[in-house]
This record gives C-alpha cells, structure tokens and sequence, in this order.
C-alpha cells in the first residue's frame, strides 16, 4: 500500500507569505543593498586606487584641484556614499553574529549606523567644499 | 586488578572534576568518554575557511581605515599644512603599515567580495574549484598589494 501523502500545513498568513519577510520580519532589503553597495564599490574602488597612485607625492594644491574637479567630485562622493553604507551593513552583520543581548546588540548597531552616517557626511562635506570653494 | 568499580569500567582516569561532564556510558553501559567537537584549535584550517574567515577581517579592517580615508579627505580641504600632517603621518613607519594593511585588506575584499558576488548570482559552488579559488583571490590580493606598492615605489623614487 503506497503511504498515504501527508498535507503540508504552512503557519504563516497568506499576506505573510506574499510580503516574504519571514521570521527576521524585515525582508531581504539589507541583503539586497549590501550587494547592491558592493557592485557599486568595485568600479570605484579600483577608479579611486588608480587615482592615488597618479598622485603620488602630490602636495595639497595639486590634490584639492584635484578632487575639486566635478567628475572627480562625483565620484569621490559616490564612494564615500557606497562605502559608509556598505561599511555601516556590514558591521551591523557582524554584531548581530557576536553581541548577545537585544539591548547590547541594538545599541552597538544604532552607534556604528550613527558613526557611519557622520563620517561619511564629514568626507562629503570635505568633498563638497573642494569643488565649491576657489582653491 | 582495579581496585574500585569505577576505575575498571572507566577507559581512562580521571584526574580532573570537569571530566565528570565528559563521561557518559554506552550502549552496553560501560562508561566511556564522550567524544567532543573539535573546536578550531584543534582544526587544521580548510582554505575555504581562512577565506571565509578573511572576507570578514578585512571588512572590519577597512572600517578602521575609513577613518585615515575621512582624515585626509579633511585635511585636503583644510588646507596645506593639515595635509602635510596627514602626509607626513602616512609616510612614518607605522603610517607605511597601516597603508599597507589597508591596501592588502582593500584587494583581498575586493576580490573575495566578487566571489561573493557570483555566488550570489548562482555559480562558482561546484566542489572542486572552492580550494582553487580560495587560493586564486589570496595570489591576486598578492599580486595587486605588490604591484601598487611597486608603482608607488618607482613613482616616489625613494
């Protein structure tokens, strides 16, 4: 006699299964933009290690012109945006691998988040005023 | 001939009180040592493993040096003698190892990050080339530290 095929009882709410989000409630938005970050950052990253070498020993002047350029400025500003993100996703993975504790965990997450946000506004704001102001 | 029950039935003695914890019994209901997981002490290192393990480094690496990247986009915009004191800093010993720790860090999460990358879009998880790949990202971030150090040694002329 064949056995008898069992029903498969799915616990989740049909508007639970449609949103995807499971049991971390959140969807797959930080993967998503990790990667997304990461693909960003391989054309700049190499852009930005070519562009340090052509500057070697480049005093001040020269790398304030530099990056005060608009091409240049964008760029930089685009590696400083994917960077600080990236950085800021994937520090948060490695917290919620080693801090135990919801309070310890989400606070050492919402610091690194902050940290993140405020170095990356300081290399901005570098950024900007090098293409803005008159060298 | 043991003299107690428990020395005759026990494969090895114990000598500590934390071996208590160790010691289970059979199914014939001999007392035997239960066997432990090795822990990575104990590992000899699986290469997927040390990449792994690098991937990870290296991002927590580049997140301290982000810092020295926001300092000298700083002092570019302060003005010549901030500058010089980033430069000058970059340029003593302990700033050429921070350099080239960052630089290698760089190259070793740029390269495992593609990895991660194709991973993700479905390929590169047949077993025989896990090993050889493993190995191919450590010979690439090698081969890029060394090269971008060389140009920046001929470049500099020191």
């Amino acid at each position: 006699m064949a056995p008898k095929l069992e029903k498969i009882v799915v616990m989740r709410s049909q508007l639970g299964r449609v949103r995807g989000t499971g049991a971390a409630h959140s969807g797959a938005h930080h993967w998503k933009a990790e990667r997304v970050t990461a693909i960003a950052l391989v054309p700049l990253t190499v852009w930005f290690v070519i562009a340090v070498l052509s500057h070697l020993g480049a005093e001040q002047p020269a790398i304030a012109a530099w990056a005060g350029r608009p091409w240049n400025a964008a760029l930089l500003l685009a590696l400083i945006a994917m960077t600080f993100h990236h950085m800021q996703l994937g520090l948060q993975v490695v917290w919620e691998d080693y801090i135990h504790g919801s309070m310890r965990r989400d606070a050492a997450i919402l610091a690194t988040k902050g940290a993140c946000l405020l170095l990356g506004l300081t290399a901005a704001v570098a950024v900007l005023k090098l293409a803005t102001v008159a060298q | 001939m043991p003299s107690t029950e428990a020395a005759r039935e026990c494969p090895t003695p114990m000598n500590d009180i934390r071996d208590a914890l160790l010691v289970a019994r059979d199914s014939q209901h001999g007392l035997i040592r239960r066997p432990v997981s090795p822990h990575i002490g104990i590992y000899r290192w699986p290469i997927t493993m040390v990449a792994s393990i690098l991937n990870r480094a290296t991002g927590i690496a580049l997140s301290a040096g982000s810092l020295l990247l926001v300092w000298w986009l700083v002092a570019a915009a302060s003005g010549p003698q901030e500058f010089a004191t980033v430069q000058a800093f970059i340029a003593s010993p302990i700033g050429l190892l921070m350099l080239l720790g960052w630089t290698a860090s760089l190259f070793y999460h740029l390269f495992s990050g593609i990895r991660h990358l194709l991973w993700d879009a479905g390929t590169g998880f047949a077993k025989p080339s896990l090993n050889p790949v493993s190995w191919l990202v450590l010979a690439l971030t090698f081969v890029a530290t060394v090269l971008v150090w060389f140009a920046g040694y001929m470049a500099l002329g020191v």
